[in-house]
């Protein structure tokens, strides 16, 4: 690629979210010819059937979804009536009878607890006072900028004292956040591994690749009972090592953290193919003259690896991981089909809680759970493209 | 025999890191494998010997039988075909109505220069919610509709020009691809409500409509970064020689975007294939897909294992043929714009 394109490539990919206008960058010398060749016609057409079908079927039920979500939906006869009640399905949800349901039980901190907890605040204060001090924000980012940090804070006092706590119990809010991280990163490290490995100059490699991207073709909830008949402690597969292990007395998916692990484990098994299907196409794209160069100076593997290889790999993984975290959050089919939320309500994810409203009818609940999740989603979503994405898209 | 006084390259390793190399490849192969395996030994089971506890080989341990093969394809094939051919028929027009409507959508927000007046916009949002809340209320919803229009007519030539204030490209391309963030539950239930007013529910279009909506973030997403790295000059040459842009559309970008609309083609394909929650509120008998009928094996007495594990080999076997296709292209570098880093 001629590097003149691979430059406005670099300054166009900018910030997904935000940023220069990609069009004014690429079309340095040739301002606005283009319009004048177009009538105004085609320019609509373009554009116009995405958006009317995302603004028809994305903006308007959000914003009705939102209506529901200030209302308690009941049934009378010959239909239902919507009665506006304002902020009561939130209290409910945050302050009232499902409290524990949504944030969970605090315990008292262990010691890993703490560690984590006073740690963590400590690195946030750190760099918000670096951002202060920078004075390089406006106020806007840096309110911003406080309100995320607090309740990152709060975020973490919530994982000291119920994942991390003892006599803790973590709500469906928590167990979301616990399981969309978890996967993410674990499935990110086997796919780089993965991607690696295929990359080498071993024998199969055909072979290998094919079956790798085996389980991102099973539906998910095919894998969801797949892996409910595989995790059966008492008449699947691992049954004989789970006896021989003294556990027979316990069943795996009857333990809370060991439904968890189950939920988290089947995820990772079916979403490792993606990140190996875009880290695979991203090492085989690139450009090896400078690790040839490198071998032939003798430097080792893993510092080939280190130094030139993942940085290479930085922006795609940080585009890559972005997608996955924000899918992982929405995740629902596992938990269900493998616990039906688990015992109690321990793997409840907070789509799966969403749903299990709707089932029972309490619309407003639903949608006020539905908007939790889009809420947190969004706050994660923009704050990782605040600090990493421009951070990963600028440096290459 | 490759010539072992041949140059080491990056990718060579040493005979160590060969052996660990191919055990972790063969490992990772089995935890692959093995649950699929599973999965066709159990299709081959009687419900007592999937209830007996473990076994692992047919053959040895238990004796294969092809009962549930041959109840579900023969003795209830009518019900297995029909969500089998509703997937198919939705996965593909889906895929390719989103592909259409987001890449022109991604190639005019690359190209063209849009200024949304805010005021207009902010008209347009007015007056559909209103037409929602007439519907709401008990209007019937053609006559809505029709006075929607109409006022949306008067106030665009009046109010709209009035306020100049404009968005950029960015934003939009923002809006557009900020969708990918929003959970599907949040709005579904007011869809569904949707095509239970205009009687559309339980319908394959209904079904097709709104996975194009679901999928157009991605689309738009993808396709916008691929078309950004296409050099101006085709299509400069193009419109001296005085194309319009439809035709510069059709003939130059997209033969040369090929692998980048395939590769988002087959990702599009593939959620649409395996898209659960939107089956489950919006299809009930006639527009059921595979994954809420796989799903729907959970009897009272416990999930059927054995036919759902028939169930879902067949669900498998179109998407490994497609698999095999992708890993021709990613091997051939082809998907190296598509996926930008």
């Amino acid at each position: 690629m001629s590097s003149a394109s691979q430059d406005t490539r670099l300054e166009s990919q900018g910030p997904v979210l935000s940023g220069p206008d990609p069009v004014s960058t690429v079309r340095v010398d040739a301002p606005a010819k283009s319009d004048w060749n177009n009538p105004r016609l085609a320019r609509n057409l373009f554009l116009w059937p995405a958006l009317i079908v995302v603004l028809i079927l994305a903006i308007f039920p959000l914003i009705a979804s939102l209506v529901l979500a200030l209302s308690k939906v009941s049934l009378v006869k010959g239909g239902f009536k919507i009665d506006f009640v304002g902020l009561t399905n939130f209290r409910t949800l945050f302050l009232g009878s499902e409290r524990t349901h949504v944030l969970g039980q605090a315990g008292t901190p262990t010691l890993v607890g703490w560690l984590v907890f006073l740690g963590g605040t400590a690195l946030l204060l750190v760099a918000f006072v670096r951002t202060v001090r920078s004075r390089k924000i406006r106020p806007l980012g840096l309110i911003g900028r406080a309100v995320g940090g607090l309740l990152l804070v709060l975020l973490l006092w919530s994982v000291a004292t119920t994942v991390l706590g003892s006599g803790g119990r973590p709500g469906t809010l928590m167990v979301t956040i616990v399981y969309a991280f978890s996967g993410t990163l674990l499935t990110y490290l086997l796919g780089l591994g993965l991607a690696v490995l295929t990359t080498q100059r071993l024998r199969g490699q055909r072979f290998f690749r094919i079956v790798f991207l085996v389980p991102l073709m099973i539906t998910p909830v095919g894998v969801a009972y797949m892996f409910r008949m595989l995790t059966d402690t008492e008449k699947g597969p691992i049954t004989p090592l789970w006896r021989a292990a003294g556990l027979s007395d316990f069943t795996l998916l009857g333990d809370p953290w060991g439904a968890r692990l189950a939920v988290i484990i089947s995820d990772v098994w079916q979403w490792t193919p993606f990140m190996f299907i875009v880290l695979l196409a991203a090492l085989e794209g690139r450009d090896l003259e400078t690790e040839e160069a490198a071998t032939v100076d003798g430097a080792s593997k893993a510092r080939i690896f280190l130094n030139i290889t993942m940085p290479a790999l930085i922006p795609v993984s940080a585009t890559v991981i972005l997608i996955r975290l924000i899918e992982a959050f929405k995740i629902i089919d596992l938990p269900n089909v493998l616990t039906n939320g688990g015992p109690g309500t321990a793997t409840e994810s907070l789509t799966l809680q969403s749903f299990i409203s709707w089932r029972g009818f309490d619309l407003g609940s639903s949608a006020a759970i539905a908007y939790t999740l889009l809420v947190v989603v969004t706050m994660v979503g923009i704050g990782y493209a605040t600090f990493i994405i421009r951070r990963t898209h600028s440096m290459v | 025999m490759k010539n072992p006084l041949r140059k080491r390259t990056a990718l060579d390793l040493s005979p160590p890191a060969k052996v660990a190399g191919y055990a972790s490849l063969i490992v990772w192969a089995i935890i692959v494998l093995f649950p699929i395996y599973w999965l066709v030994i159990t299709s081959l089971k009687l419900p007592i010997q999937v209830a007996a506890g473990p076994f692992y080989i047919p053959g040895i341990d238990f004796t294969p039988t092809f009962d549930n093969w041959h109840y579900i394809l023969v003795d209830r094939f009518s019900d297995t075909v029909r969500p089998f051919a509703n997937t198919i028929i939705v996965a593909l027009c889906s895929s390719t109505l989103a592909l259409i409507l987001g890449s022109s959508g991604a190639y005019a927000l690359v190209r063209f220069h849009y200024r949304p007046r805010i005021g207009v916009i902010a008209i347009w949002i007015v007056v559909i919610l209103g037409t929602f809340v007439a519907v709401a209320l008990g209007a019937p919803w053609p006559l809505a509709v029709v006075a929607a229009i109409a006022v949306l007519l008067i106030l665009l030539q009046t109010v709209g020009k009035r306020f100049k204030r404009t968005l950029a490209n960015s934003d939009v391309s923002f809006w557009l691809i900020s969708q990918r963030m929003m959970p599907p539950v949040a709005v579904v239930i007011p869809i569904y409500v949707l095509f239970q007013t205009i009687g559309m529910l339980d319908t394959l279009p209904a079904l097709i409509v709104t996975y194009t909506a679901a999928n157009l973030a991605i689309v738009v997403w993808l396709m916008r970064d691929y078309f950004l790295s296409i050099p101006l000059d085709l299509e400069e040459s193009a419109s001296v020689d005085g194309a319009s842009s439809f035709r510069t559309f059709r003939s130059i970008i997209l033969p040369i975007s090929r692998p980048g609309l395939v590769a988002t083609w087959i990702l599009v394909l593939v959620f649409s294939w395996n898209e659960y929650l939107l089956a489950l509120f919006l299809s009930s008998a006639n527009a059921q897909t595979m994954p809420v009928m796989v799903a729907a094996q959970n009897s009272t007495r416990g999930p059927e294992w054995w036919y759902m594990s028939v169930l879902i080999l067949l669900m498998i076997i179109p998407v490994i043929i497609l698999a095999v296709v992708l890993e021709r292209f990613i091997a051939s570098g082809a998907l190296r714009g598509a996926v930008k880093g």
